[in-house]
């Protein structure tokens, strides 16, 4: 009786203070969420309000005056829908080829026995502390005629050290029973790896397919740096071209726009339909990955976790 | 082909030559990787020999002369490489500091918040993680607009006045630096948040039956919990100390905040990329490089002293 009541007693002493933290905790995390919340369901409301609502900076959270001329701008628009068809294409050949170059690399080094594991182990861990640089392998890729071709998006980076560890942690903590008892069996490695390892890996192949994918469909930099053919270029080109290089053509504007009478007027109203074009073409861009990352957000945990544990 | 009977699986007295004409399937699945990392990784760090000399691309890489540390020099003596180290430093200093420890902060509080709560809200705190950086910035534009943008509109109900902040050079850091860490305070939370899952629940009883507070079984169970991944993750920020996220300051920059967005990486792609000067853009590159590997070795050492975790 006596220690049930001490136990009961210090619950009660601790609660009221715990409760305070608790609570102020559940706050903290409300604004946080708000925070992060706020702008993006702001750049939801202004892509579905009217292009004057925006000049004027009426909309905050709900659209007004609800119009989808926003997103007919966008989608009349041939080099976003060209841009569009391009990531597309990148996206899931260059996914492809990222799991069949990766994954099994992973396996493979997953293997215990291996000879000179940890020779190969070295030889892809360097690259993650030191490269050649930006110059040497821009020099490369005009070397091998892989410059203003579609091939050199689908290879760069075909090959992460970072997401090879992750698999080579993933396999690892299989149970090496079920290998051995299907290669009694007269089971060759390969369709082992196929058949028995592969079914039993969807978290790593949600993880890494998400990695893959959304690098892909996010990515500009190496588009920027190794396509000037437009009908190469993937969305993210075409977007910057629209979100950030416009901008300069679009303070001209404004300065236009400040201008008296009707000159002034029309080129308000060609300055506000540009910038809602702005807001839908991002929500357009986005979506995509914004569906896509839910259904995988389940392996975030577990995949998170693979990379964080050292070889 | 590689027959494999169980009984040579076991049998490891068998001869290297064996031993690995026996995983030959092994090495042909690392094939790709192995050939992807000489060819793409490899033969650039060959390339980086440029830096130390004068290269034409007309001459190639054995016909042009050596220059030794010249392009080095020509940097550090430059007019431009302490406004190039200031930056780069300073930007990457503040993101350290205000984007690492908040990231453990929100773990450890989501740690505290019911499940039917957290799941919702970690749903919406990583979704910004999956912004690309043009969208990004694009956001960062419409919403900062001195004419329209939701942020002067705030400022001027509130009676100030509008500001142009996107030209602004003292407004550059703050900007990069707190939208860096809105996009991915949630997602770098998520390897705290997997680490606090493995926290012992004894632990949590038996530090209640002794009368700990909330605010004590965090700070004496939990932390000490997650101090190898925040090592583990401090070691790792540091060693990039000097590599900042280029792709988007790169967007973020104009002609007007030069002076504080301009860093090591970003002149290297002018330079290099858009002026042609490959050698000495290299050689800019290298010295980047070196600094980092620098900074992880002696972080990793320092952590490997104080503390049981370090990277190697």
């Amino acid at each position: 009786m006596e220690r049930v009541r001490t136990k009961s007693a210090n619950r009660i002493k601790g609660s009221l203070g715990d409760g305070i933290v608790l609570f102020i905790i559940y706050f903290l995390v409300g604004v946080i969420t708000l925070i992060v919340l706020v702008p993006l369901i702001h750049v939801v409301a202004c892509s579905f309000s009217s292009p004057n609502a925006i000049g004027s900076g009426k909309v905050w959270l709900w659209p007004i005056n609800i119009t989808l001329a926003g997103y007919r701008g966008v989608f009349s628009d041939k080099s976003i829908i060209t841009g569009y068809a391009n990531t597309f294409f990148y996206t899931v050949v260059g996914t492809m080829i990222n799991l069949a170059v990766t994954v099994p690399c992973g396996y493979a080094l997953s293997k215990k026995t291996l000879p000179g594991r940890n020779y190969f182990m070295i030889f892809f861990m360097i690259t993650m502390y030191f490269g050649g640089g930006m110059i040497p392998t821009y020099l490369l890729i005009q070397s091998l005629g892989l410059y203003n071709t579609r091939l050199v998006l689908l290879i760069l980076g075909a090959f992460s050290t970072y997401n090879c560890i992750i698999c080579r942690t993933f396999f690892s903590a299989f149970p090496e029973e079920l290998e051995d008892a299907a290669r009694i069996d007269g089971c060759g490695v390969f369709r082992c790896f196929l058949q028995i390892v592969m079914p039993l890996s969807k978290a790593l192949m949600g993880v890494m397919v998400l990695y893959f994918a959304i690098g892909h469909w996010n990515s500009y930099f190496s588009a920027m740096m190794y396509l000037n053919k437009d009908e190469y270029k993937p969305l993210q080109l075409i977007l910057r071209r629209l979100l950030i290089e416009a901008q300069q053509n679009l303070q001209m504007m404004e300065g236009a726009a400040g201008a008296a009478g009707e000159a002034g007027e029309a080129a308000a109203d060609a300055y506000n339909t540009a910038q809602l074009i702005k807001y839908a073409v991002i929500i357009v861009s986005s979506v995509p990955v914004m569906i896509l990352y839910p259904f995988l957000q389940k392996y975030f945990d577990k995949g998170v976790m693979l990379g964080s544990l050292k070889g | 082909m590689a027959k494999n009977k169980g009984e040579e699986i076991i049998n490891s007295k068998s001869s290297l030559k064996k031993r690995i004409w026996k995983h030959l399937p092994y090495y042909i699945m690392m094939l790709p990787a192995v050939a992807y990392v000489a060819i793409f990784c490899y033969v650039p760090m060959y390339g980086i020999q440029i830096a130390f000399k004068n290269y034409k691309p007309v001459w190639g890489f054995q016909g042009s002369p050596w220059v030794g540390l010249k392009h080095f020099e020509s940097f550090v003596t430059g007019p431009n490489f302490w406004m190039l180290l200031k930056n780069t430093l300073a930007i990457s200093i503040y993101s350290l500091l205000a984007g690492f420890p908040i990231p453990i902060i929100l773990a450890l509080m989501l740690n505290e918040v019911i499940l039917k709560i957290r799941k919702p809200v970690q749903t919406i705190l990583y979704a910004p993680h999956f912004i690309s950086t043009v969208v990004m910035v694009g956001i960062l534009n419409l919403i900062l607009s001195p004419s329209m943008g939701i942020i002067n509109n705030i400022i001027e109900v509130l009676g100030g006045n509008r500001i142009y902040f996107t030209i602004k050079p003292e407004a550059f850091r703050h900007i990069y630096v707190w939208s860096g860490i809105w996009q991915g305070m949630g997602w770098s939370s998520v390897i705290y948040v997997a680490a606090l899952s493995n926290v012992d629940e004894n632990l949590h009883e038996a530090a209640k039956i002794d009368g700990a507070s909330l605010l004590q079984r965090i700070r004496y169970i939990n932390i000490p919990t997650i101090l190898p991944t925040i090592m583990i993750l401090l070691i790792m920020r540091i060693g990039s100390l000097v590599s900042v996220g280029y792709e988007k300051i790169y967007l973020m920059q104009n002609s007007l905040n030069l002076e504080t967005s301009e860093v090591i990486s970003t002149f290297v792609y002018k330079r290099g990329i858009l002026n042609t000067n490959y050698s000495f853009s290299t050689a800019v590159g290298l010295f980047n490089n070196l600094v980092n590997v620098i900074l992880l070795l002696i972080a990793n050492f320092i952590s490997g002293k104080l503390s049981e975790s370090s990277l190697f």
